[in-house]
C-alpha cells in the first residue's frame, strides 16, 4: 500500500483515497460541511483546506484531492488554520446566529466548528443577507437564511433518492437552495436531507420546536415500519418518543431512513389503548385486567381446541409470537398464522422466505427481476440500493407488475401471472446471461389463491436461469411486515390440519379468535369471540370483544427478524401507556388462567426457550452466507391463471395501526399517495 | 512605423475589417494555404512547433499552448477527444477575440482544424459569449463557407473528418472559466468543476478535452506556415510572439492592435493610442491585463513591458493584454468598487470564500468610495481579499481579490484621504458603526 505523511507521521492508505480520508486515517479530523462519504464530492465549502507537499503554495481542498505516494499532508499549520478561519468567517457573516431558537442548536456542525475556527466577534459591519422561506412539504422545515449552500441536500435528493426536486438557483451571494416553484419534495427519503443539513436550514418539520437535542434519551432500536429492520435511535423525553433518527448499519440502511419510519412518532401518542376493555351489551367498557383476562380465559376454556385460533400482526416482536404460539399449541389448537395477507411463503426450506442475497448483496446483482413488488413503497431503502447499482451502470432491472416510477429505468416485462407463465425470451436471457441474477418477489405476488403457484413458477424460473449458484443466492422474497420472517422462522403457521388466517376469519370457523396485533385482516364476517391484544385502537380493536392493551414496539424489548433473515434486538425506549403491559407478559398471565402456564417467567427465559427451539434466533445481527437450496420445489404446482401481480402496499404511509394514528403520516399520504391513486382511477 | 511590429509580420491582417472577412478574402490573405501540407507533417511536428514557438495561452493564464496539447492522451481509446474553443470573452476591457471572429473567422476555423488534428479530435465546439450575436452570425457563416468548400466536415480535402459546432452561451462571466464552460456546454449550470481531474483527462462529457482561447487557436495556422522561429523571434524569451492588445480608457485613440510581446507599455500607449489624455504626466494608473489584474502606477508604467514576466514582477499580470488607462481625473476607489461589483455579480455562488467575500469587499469599497468608512477597514479589506485569494475552486476568487489588493497596495493614501475628508465634513462623527445601521 502507498504511504503518505500526515503531520510528519507516515500512514498507509489505499489507492484512490482522498487526502481527507488519509488524514482521518491518521487520526486528524478534518472539519467539513459539504463533504459526505455517501454523496458525490462538491468541494465547495472550502472548510477542509490542508497544506500539501508537493503542491501549489496555497491550501488545497482535502476532500477532493486524491492522495499520492510520498505526499506530505499538513493539517494544522498556521496557513491551514488561517484559511479555515477565513472560510468560517465567510460562512458566518451571512448566517443569522439565531442558535437559541434554532432546532439544529446543540447538534450543529457550524456551531461545533465555529468553536474551533470562529473568532469572538464579527468584523462584518454590513447588513446580513436574508433569504425567503421555501415550502418543501410536510417533512422539511426551511430557514433558508441559515443555509450555507453546501448542496448536500441537492446531491442526496438527486443521487440517492433519485427525485431531483431540490436545486440551487441564482448565483453569487443570491444563490438559493429551493425546489421548483415551491414544489414539495416528494421523495420517500426526504427526511434524510434534514439529517444531512449541517446547519439549521432544513430541519424536521414534524418535530419542529419540540425539543433540544440534549434533553433526549437515546435508545438503540430497530425500525418496524417495513421488513428491512433499519437501525434506529429512538430519542425520548420522559414517557414520550420525540424523534427517531437512523443509526449506521452498512448492511441494511447505511445511514438513511425512510420518512415513514422516521416521522411515525406522533402515531405513538395517539389512539392508544391504555386500559383493558370488555364488550358488554354490544358496547366496550373499561375493565380491570382481572376481568378482561378472566373473560378471555373463560371463553378459551369453553371452546373446543379446533375452534380457537390466533393471528399475529405485522409489528409483533418474536417473543410475543412465541408466547402466543406456545399457548395455543398447549391448548391443542393448530390454528395459528402470522400471514394476515394470506401469503404462500412459509413452507419448506427457510431460504424460501428470505431475501437471500442480502440487502447489501443486491448491489452486486447485474440483473434483477422484480415480481409483483414496488420496492419504493415497500422498502424505500432497498429501492435506493437498487438505484445505486443501476447508477453504477452494471445492473439491469426488469419488472413484472404495475408500471411504476422507481427512480431508475427498468424493462416492463408484463403485468401479471400470464407473463409469468410464458416469460419472453429476452427477459429469461437477461437473467441467464447475468453473472449474478436476482429475483425479487414482493409479498403481493404470493398472496391470493394462486400464490403458491406463483411461488412455484418463480422457483422453477430461478432454477432454470441459475439464480441460486455457487456463492450466490439471488432468490429474494421482499416482505413488507416486520414480524413476518420471525413468525415464519418459528413456525407461526397452521399446524397439520389447522386453519390459515383467511380461513379463521370465515363465518363459523372459530369460536374464539385471538388477534395478536393483527389489524390488516377483515374479521367482520367471523362471529367468533374476538380478543385483541395490541397497542392502538385500530381495525382489530374495533370489532373486539375483549381488548388487552399491549405495548408498541418502542415500549418493549424485542427480537425482530428482517427480510434477509437477520435477527436484531430492539430495546425499550419508554414504558407502555397507562395500564398497558408488554405483550408476552399478558400472554403469560393469560396462560395461567387457562391452566396451561407457559414455562417462562422472565423475558430472558422466554428468549432462551425461543433460541433453544429455533436456533436461528440465537445469532443476533448475523446474516447467513449464500446457501444453496432446492429453489425449484418452492410453493405448489397449480394454475397460474390470469391475475395482475401488484404490490401489497397501496399506501406506504398507512400500512399499520401506528402509522394510521399519525397525523404526519396522514399528511404524507394525502400529499404523496392520494394524487397518484386519483390519477390511476 | 508605429510600434515594434512591421506590417509584414502581422497575423491578423484584417483586424479592422477593412477587407473581405469571407473565405475568398481570407484565402487571399494566406489563410487555408498549405493546411494540408502541415497536417501531413504529422501530430508530433505540429505540437513540437507550437511548443517551440513559445506560444503561451492568450486567455489570461499564459500556460504554454503546445504543452497543453501534449497533455492529451496519445491514443484515442474508448472516449473521443474534443477541442473546445473558449470564445466567452467577457473580461471587462477585453475585445480582441471579438475582432478575430468578426473579421478573420477563417483563421480561427483553420486553427481549430490544425489543433483538432494534433489532438486527434474530430469535433470542435466554439463556445461564444452570449452577448456576441454578430460574432455568432459571422462565425456560423464562415463555418458554412468552410463546409461548402469542403475544408472541414466529413471527407474534406484535408483528409481529417472534422466538425465545428458553434455554441452560444447565455452571458455569464464564469462560463469563461474552462470547466464552467464545459458544464455549460453540457447543458448544466455554469459552475467550475474541481480539478483534478483536468479536462485533458476528463473534460467535455467526461472525455479528454482541451480548452483554448480564440486567439491561441487563431494564430496557430500562421505560426506553422511561417515557422516557429519567426514567431519566437518577437518579444523576450519566455514571452514570445505577437499579441492582440486592447487599449481603452483615457487615451486619445483607444484601439485594438496586434503588437510584438514585450513592447514597452509607454510606447504602446504613445505610438498606437495617441498618448494618455492630457499627456503622460496626467496618467494615474493602468490596469494592464483586464480588470482581474492589479493596477500599476504611472512610475511602474514607465518601465513596464507588455509581457507575462515583466508585469508579474510588478505583482500585476498580462492577463488578456486589455490595457485600461486611467488619468488623474479618475476616482480610483470608485473604479475598483465598480470592478468589485462586477465580481460580486458574476460569482457563481458555489464556494464559500468567493460567494461571501465578493459581496463583502464590494460593500466596503462602496462605502470607502464616499469615505464612509473607518481607516481600520482598509486593513480589514486587505485581509478579506487575502482570505478569498487562493481559497476557491476557480480563479474568480483570485480575480476578485487582486484589483482590491492592487488598489490598497498603491493608492492606500487615496482611501485614507477620502475617509478623513468625509469626516472633516461631518461635525459629530461616531465611526463606521453608524454607517452600518
Amino acid at each position: 500500500m502507498p504511504v503518505a505523511k500526515v503531520n510528519g507521521v507516515e500512514v498507509e492508505f489505499e489507492p484512490g483515497m482522498t487526502v481527507l480520508q488519509v488524514a482521518e486515517r491518521a487520526g486528524h479530523e478534518i472539519p467539513r460541511f459539504c463533504y459526505h462519504e455517501r454523496l458525490s464530492i462538491a468541494g465547495n465549502c472550502r472548510m477542509c483546506l490542508v497544506e500539501v507537499k508537493p503542491g501549489p503554495p496555497k491550501p488545497q481542498a482535502s476532500c477532493a484531492l486524491p492522495a499520492a505516494e510520498n505526499q506530505e499532508i499538513f493539517t494544522d499549520t498556521p496557513m491551514v488554520k488561517k484559511a479555515r478561519e477565513g472560510v468560517m468567517e465567510f460562512l458566518l457573516i451571512n448566517h443569522p446566529l439565531d442558535c437559541p431558537i434554532c432546532d439544529q442548536g446543540g447538534e450543529c456542525d457550524l456551531q461545533d466548528q465555529a468553536m474551533g475556527y470562529g473568532r469572538d466577534g464579527s468584523r462584518y459591519a454590513e447588513n446580513k443577507r436574508a433569504v425567503e422561506e421555501k415550502n418543501m412539504g410536510p417533512t422539511i422545515k426551511t430557514f433558508m437564511t441559515r443555509c450555507i449552500q453546501c448542496t448536500r441536500c441537492v446531491r442526496f435528493i438527486t443521487e440517492v433518492a433519485g427525485v431531483p426536486d431540490i436545486g440551487m438557483i441564482s448565483r453569487g451571494e443570491d444563490a438559493e437552495i429551493t425546489t421548483y416553484l415551491e414544489k414539495s419534495v416528494d421523495s420517500e427519503l426526504s427526511g434524510n436531507v434534514n439529517d444531512l443539513c449541517p446547519v439549521g436550514a432544513l430541519t424536521h418539520r414534524p418535530w419542529s420546536f419540540q425539543y433540544r437535542p440534549w434533553e433526549l434519551k437515546r435508545t438503540e432500536s430497530i425500525d418496524v415500519m417495513d421488513a428491512l429492520g433499519s437501525n434506529i435511535s429512538i430519542q425520548s423525553r420522559g414517557p414520550e418518543v420525540i424523534r427517531i433518527l437512523p443509526r449506521v448499519h452498512e448492511g441494511i440502511n447505511e445511514e438513511w431512513l425512510a420518512d415513514r419510519s422516521r416521522y411515525v412518532t406522533d402515531g405513538l401518542q395517539a389512539r392508544r389503548l391504555d386500559r383493558p376493555y370488555v364488550r358488554e351489551d354490544g358496547k366496550l367498557r373499561p375493565a380491570s385486567w382481572d376481568e378482561a383476562l378472566n373473560a378471555v380465559a373463560a371463553k378459551l376454556k369453553a371452546a373446543k381446541p379446533e375452534k380457537i385460533g390466533v393471528i399475529a400482526g405485522d409489528l409483533q416482536d418474536a417473543e410475543s409470537m412465541k408466547a402466543a404460539l406456545d399457548l395455543f399449541r398447549a391448548l391443542g389448537s393448530a390454528n395459528t398464522d402470522c400471514r394476515q395477507d394470506g401469503s404462500a411463503a412459509g413452507v419448506g426450506a427457510r431460504e424460501g422466505w428470505l431475501f437471500n442475497s442480502g440487502l447489501q448483496g443486491i448491489e452486486q446483482a447485474d440483473s434483477i427481476l422484480l415480481v409483483g413488488t414496488n420496492p419504493r413503497a415497500e422498502a424505500p431503502l432497498l429501492n435506493a440500493r437498487i438505484r445505486k447499482a443501476w447508477l453504477a451502470g452494471k445492473t439491469r432491472v426488469g419488472l413484472i407488475g404495475e408500471q411504476l416510477d422507481l427512480t431508475y429505468d427498468y424493462d416492463l416485462i408484463g403485468r401479471g401471472t400470464k407473463t409469468l407463465a410464458k416469460l419472453p425470451k429476452a427477459a429469461v436471457d437477461a437473467l441467464s446471461n447475468a453473472e449474478r441474477p436476482a429475483i425479487v418477489v414482493g409479498a403481493g405476488a404470493l398472496t391470493g389463491p394462486n400464490g403458491a403457484a406463483v411461488l412455484n413458477a418463480l422457483g422453477k424460473l430461478a432454477a432454470k436461469v441459475g439464480v441460486v449458484r455457487d456463492g450466490w443466492n439471488g432468490f429474494n422474497v421482499l416482505h413488507s411486515a416486520a414480524s413476518r420472517v420471525g413468525g415464519l422462522d418459528m413456525g407461526f403457521v397452521p399446524a397439520a390440519g389447522g386453519l390459515s388466517a383467511h380461513e379463521m376469519v370465515q363465518k363459523g370457523a372459530l369460536d374464539v379468535l385471538f388477534l395478536l396485533g393483527a389489524d390488516e385482516i377483515e374479521t367482520g364476517a367471523s362471529k367468533a369471540f374476538k380478543v385483541y391484544l395490541g397497542s392502538h385502537g385500530d381495525r382489530g380493536a374495533h370489532g373486539a370483544d375483549v381488548i388487552l392493551p399491549g405495548a408498541a414496539w418502542t415500549e418493549k424489548p424485542g427480537l425482530y427478524v428482517n427480510t434477509e433473515g437477520r435477527v436484531q434486538m430492539a430495546e425499550r425506549a419508554v414504558f407502555p401507556k397507562g395500564e398497558a403491559k408488554e405483550d408476552w407478559a399478558i400472554l403469560r398471565a393469560l396462560s395461567e388462567r387457562v391452566g396451561a402456564t407457559l414455562p417462562y417467567d422472565t423475558l430472558d427465559q422466554l428468549r432462551a426457550r425461543l433460541m433453544a427451539d429455533h436456533p436461528t434466533f440465537g445469532r443476533i445481527d448475523y446474516l447467513a452466507p449464500a446457501g444453496s437450496f432446492d429453489v425449484a420445489s418452492l410453493g405448489a404446482k397449480g394454475e397460474l391463471g390470469d391475475t395482475a401481480l401488484r404490490s401489497s402496499v397501496v399506501d406506504p404511509y398507512l400500512m399499520n395501526p401506528i402509522a394510521r394514528a399519525s397525523a404526519t403520516m396522514a399528511e404524507l399520504s394525502e400529499q404523496r399517495v392520494a394524487p397518484a391513486l386519483m390519477a390511476a382511477e | 512605423m508605429a510600434g515594434l511590429l512591421a506590417d509584414k509580420d502581422r497575423i491578423f491582417t484584417n483586424l479592422y475589417g477593412l477587407h473581405d472577412w469571407g473565405l475568398e478574402g481570407a484565402k487571399s490573405r494566406g489563410c487555408w494555404n498549405a493546411t494540408k501540407d502541415m497536417l501531413d507533417m504529422g501530430r508530433d511536428w505540429l505540437i513540437t512547433n507550437v511548443k517551440n514557438s513559445g506560444l503561451r495561452g492568450r486567455g489570461g493564464a499564459g500556460f504554454s499552448t503546445g504543452l497543453k496539447w501534449s497533455f492529451m492522451p496519445k491514443e484515442v481509446k474508448d472516449r473521443p477527444h474534443y477541442l473546445v474553443v473558449n470564445a466567452d470573452e467577457s473580461e471587462p476591457g477585453t475585445c480582441k477575440d471579438r475582432e478575430i471572429m468578426r473579421h478573420d473567422p477563417h483563421l480561427l476555423i483553420e486553427g481549430c482544424l490544425i489543433a483538432s488534428f494534433a489532438m486527434q479530435a474530430h469535433a470542435c465546439y466554439i463556445y461564444l459569449r452570449g452577448e456576441y450575436v454578430l460574432e455568432r452570425e459571422r462565425m456560423e457563416a464562415a463555418v458554412k463557407q468552410a463546409y461548402e468548400a469542403r475544408l472541414i466536415g466529413k471527407n474534406n480535402v484535408h483528409g481529417w473528418d472534422f466538425d465545428v459546432y458553434i455554441h452560444h452561451g447565455a452571458g455569464a462571466y464564469i462560463c469563461g472559466e474552462e470547466t464552467a464552460l464545459l458544464e455549460s456546454l453540457e447543458g448544466k449550470k455554469g459552475q467550475p468543476r474541481l480539478k483534478p481531474p483536468f479536462p485533458a483527462g476528463a473534460g467535455l462529457y467526461g472525455c479528454p478535452t482541451t480548452v483554448n482561447n480564440v486567439e491561441s487557436i487563431a494564430v496557430v495556422g500562421t505560426i506553422l506556415r511561417r515557422g516557429a522561429d519567426w514567431f519566437a523571434g518577437f518579444g523576450r524569451p519566455n514571452n514570445t510572439g505577437t499579441k492582440l492588445m486592447s487599449i481603452s480608457g483615457h487615451v486619445n485613440r483607444p484601439c485594438n492592435v496586434e503588437e510584438a510581446m514585450s513592447i514597452p507599455l509607454r510606447q504602446l500607449l504613445e505610438e498606437h493610442c495617441g498618448g494618455v489624455r492630457g499627456g503622460w504626466g496626467n496618467l494615474k494608473a493602468v490596469i494592464p491585463g483586464g480588470v482581474s489584474v492589479p493596477l500599476i502606477t504611472r512610475e511602474m508604467s514607465e518601465v513596464a513591458l507588455m509581457d507575462f514576466d515583466s508585469l508579474r514582477e510588478m505583482k500585476s499580470g498580462l492577463g488578456t493584454a486589455a490595457v485600461i488607462v486611467m488619468d488623474n481625473d479618475t476616482d480610483l476607489v470608485k473604479a475598483i468598487a465598480r470592478i468589485s461589483y462586477f465580481y460580486k455579480h458574476e460569482s457563481c455562488g458555489q464556494c464559500t470564500p468567493c460567494r461571501e467575500g465578493t459581496g463583502w469587499m464590494w460593500r466596503v469599497l462602496e462605502r470607502m468610495a464616499v469615505g464612509e468608512a473607518d481607516p481600520s477597514e482598509i486593513d480589514l479589506l486587505l485581509d478579506v481579499a487575502g482570505q478569498v485569494e487562493g481559497h476557491t475552486i476557480c480563479a474568480l476568487g483570485d480575480a476578485a481579490a487582486w484589483p482590491v489588493q492592487g488598489l490598497i497596495r498603491h493608492f492606500r493614501h487615496e482611501i485614507e484621504d477620502r475617509i478623513s475628508d468625509y469626516r472633516s465634513r461631518r461635525a459629530n462623527f461616531a465611526g463606521h458603526a453608524i454607517a452600518a445601521e
